[in-house]
């Protein structure tokens, strides 16, 4: 996983909430068995329409997706995290996002940003009059930051430092693999097992 | 006495601190998982990550597969007729083969949707922790489990780990009090509680289902609405175990048996939230009140009782509610104040992991019994499991639903997410079994509404949306 540590770029409005996973990427697209070339199938029923705000020329060069409340709900589809990312996006902003998807999106690297409701009112007007806003999201200082607007955000300290690290959380749980093993010593004997087939 | 006083603890709190394998301060929980269902569409990039990393499945034991999201559910003895959809069910059967992994393919009599199978093996048992890539693994909590789904990086990691880096959620009581109305199903419940709490109602919460009318449901119906958790927000929702839940386990192929059988019990029966224990969030819902609900709009938070009428957007005070309810009417191109009960639906789809199980298939017979389905639709009867399909038939049900014009079809996800040819046509309408009403969810440009399998067997017959009493 690249590390994250600050990305500065251009914005993309989503003014919808709820914005389903099933939406992100339909299930027709699920069927490949890589992680990359999704981009294709990124919001892939919404892209038909030239109005869509990903179809703008303005918007072409966003690296940030500026999204309603409830972002990434339904679907546990780690898919759509990819497809964001293969798009281009390194970055979400949304005042709610579903938690399989907030969970998806720390794994893979893509920095998923909570912020209320009302800044992000206040983003979206910034960049449909301005579409070259630059936008600043500074893991490290846990800000994001436009023109003369500075805010905090909040994440937990060991997301933040696994992020900017670009650590790989199988790797991480490989350092206390011997306490895994003794729990599974102490485990009940009546616990079920699929192996051997009965 | 000496030190604080112990709170009690809730369901949920009990079941996660027996799986916490390490807790460090300012870092997630290391939770031991019990049970990790697999499937073809999540897993092959986790494989994949496995191998470049040269690891192996800790557990295979602990394991186990089945072809559900993708399968055809015609001609299922012949070759997967799409070449795409054949490499991904074909890359599971090569990444189990060589992990070792046990696996329920096509054809296989315990083949079926995975969160059918898990119950009907007995796997899925009180107090465990189980996982799949599929956001409906939430169906589980019916037995008394925590159980939720997964991305595929989680599910990397479960394979090489048997465990998962996890803050604990907060807790919300979901109590249902009083008796449901005859035609009033688990289905409604859960459509009910969605409404009312909304999509994001339960982000960051484990739920527990809880009062008279919840003890009251059989095992299947309360997977209905542990199943639907999500829908909610929630990743995770359980009910305590009883001895519904314990005469239902009792016998399946992979339940404990004689002395384990005793140790297992006595276990099951400590699963209970404690009467001192304290819910971050209660919500109340009167049973009584209750009648058959259906959705009308594009997240299944938009759902109101069949009774009423396509609600007007201009009402809503809230604005981003009311933003969405416009542009899901203009979606399912519905008009304010139009009754339910005169929209004429193309399609009913009977099935999924929501209401696919043998008593969702009886409760929609016996309405069917006898009678045609109207000539205007089809009615898709997709088994949710090889095995539901063989005891439904052995039962006569296929006959019933063939002889009132139905398709009775092999198991799988089919149209609950239109993955396999099994689609909604652009502008078709659907009165669906399944979970998500979402825009294209069941075929690009297809109209979903959720319903519970009795107003589906209804609807079928009469053409429009419809409960049994309305026939």
């Amino acid at each position: 996983m690249d590390k994250f540590i600050r990305h500065t770029g251009s914005a993309v409005p989503l003014r919808r909430s709820n914005v389903d996973t099933d939406q992100i990427i339909p299930a027709v697209y699920l069927k490949r068995i890589t992680k990359s070339g999704f981009e294709d199938g990124l919001f892939a029923a919404w892209r038909n329409d030239p109005a869509f705000e990903l179809n703008q020329p303005q918007y072409k060069s966003a690296t940030i997706l500026v999204a309603g409340p409830d972002f990434g709900t339904g679907s546990s589809r780690e898919h759509a995290v990819w497809a964001l990312q293969n798009y281009g996006f390194k970055v979400v902003l949304s005042s709610r996002f579903a938690d399989i998807f907030r969970g998806n999106s720390q794994k893979a690297g893509l920095l998923t940003v909570i912020l209320p409701q009302e800044e992000i009112e206040k983003i979206w007007k910034e960049i449909e009059s301005k579409p070259e806003t630059s936008i600043t999201v500074d893991l490290q200082a846990k800000k994001v930051s436009y023109g003369s607007t500075s805010l905090d955000f909040v994440i937990d300290d060991y997301t933040r430092w696994r992020l900017m690290e670009g650590l790989d959380d199988i790797g991480l749980t490989f350092t206390k693999i011997d306490q895994v093993s003794s729990f599974e010593e102490k485990r009940a004997s009546f616990k079920p097992k699929t192996l051997p087939i009965r | 006495m000496k030190g604080k006083v112990e709170m009690g603890k809730t369901l949920a709190e009990k079941i996660w601190a027996e799986h916490v394998v390490s807790s460090t301060a300012g870092e997630p929980d290391l939770l031991y998982i019990d049970l990790h269902l697999i499937h073809e569409v999540t897993s092959p990039q986790a494989f994949d990550g496995l191998r470049l990393a040269n690891r192996k499945v800790r557990r295979p034991d602990l394991t186990i597969a089945t072809e559900d999201h993708n399968v055809p559910t015609l001609n299922i003895d012949k070759p997967i007729a799409d070449p795409v959809s054949k490499l991904q069910v074909d890359t599971l059967r090569k990444n189990c083969a060589e992990f070792g992994v046990r696996i329920h393919s096509l054809g296989d009599v315990e083949q079926g949707i995975v969160h059918v199978v898990g119950p009907q093996l007995g796997i899925t048992q009180p107090g465990m922790t189980i996982v799949c890539g599929d956001s409906h693994t939430s169906t589980h909590g019916a037995f008394g489990a925590l159980a939720f789904g997964i991305g595929t990086s989680e599910v990397e990691h479960v394979l090489a780990t048997q465990t998962l880096p996890l803050i604990r959620p907060k807790t919300m009581a979901i109590n249902v009090e009083g008796t449901l109305k005859p035609g009033v199903t688990s289905k409604d419940i859960i459509l009910a509680v969605i409404a009312k709490i909304g999509t994001g109602g339960g982000q960051g919460y484990i739920l527990e289902y809880r009062g008279s009318a919840i003890r009251a449901l059989s095992m299947e119906a309360r997977m209905t609405i542990c199943n639907m958790s999500i829908e909610a927000g929630a990743r995770a929702g359980l009910i305590a175990p009883d001895q519904t839940t314990f005469d239902y386990v009792k016998g399946k192929p992979h339940a404990p048996t004689g002395a384990d059988w005793d140790l297992a019990l006595a276990y099951w029966k400590t699963l209970v939230t404690d009467y001192d224990a304290k819910f971050d969030k209660e919500i109340n819902l009167n049973a009584d009140e209750l009648a058959p609900f259906v959705t009308w709009g594009t997240n299944p938070g938009q759902g109101l009782p069949l009774s009423a009428s396509v609600p007007n957007p201009a009402e809503i005070s809230n604005a981003e509610d009311r933003g969405a309810a416009e542009r899901a009417l203009e979606y399912m191109d519905l008009k304010p104040g139009t009754p339910l009960k005169s929209i004429r639906v193309d399609t009913v789809f009977l099935g999924s992991c929501t209401n696919g199980r043998i008593e969702d298939l009886r409760s929609a017979a016996e309405i069917i019994k006898g009678k045609k389905i109207a000539t205007s639709l089809r009615l898709l009867v997709v088994p949710g499991s090889a095995r539901v399909r063989l005891q439904a038939e052995s039962e006569g049900l296929d006959k019933i639903f063939l002889d009132a014009g139905a398709e009775w079809r092999s198991a799988g996800c089919s149209m609950c997410l239109g993955m396999n040819p099994d689609q909604l046509k652009p502008g078709e309408r659907a009165a669906s079994t399944s979970n998500r009403n979402f825009e294209g969810r069941q075929g690009k440009g297809g109209r979903t509404h959720l319903v519970s399998p009795l107003v589906a067997a209804a609807t079928a017959l009469k053409g429009t949306l419809a409960s049994p009493a309305d026939l």
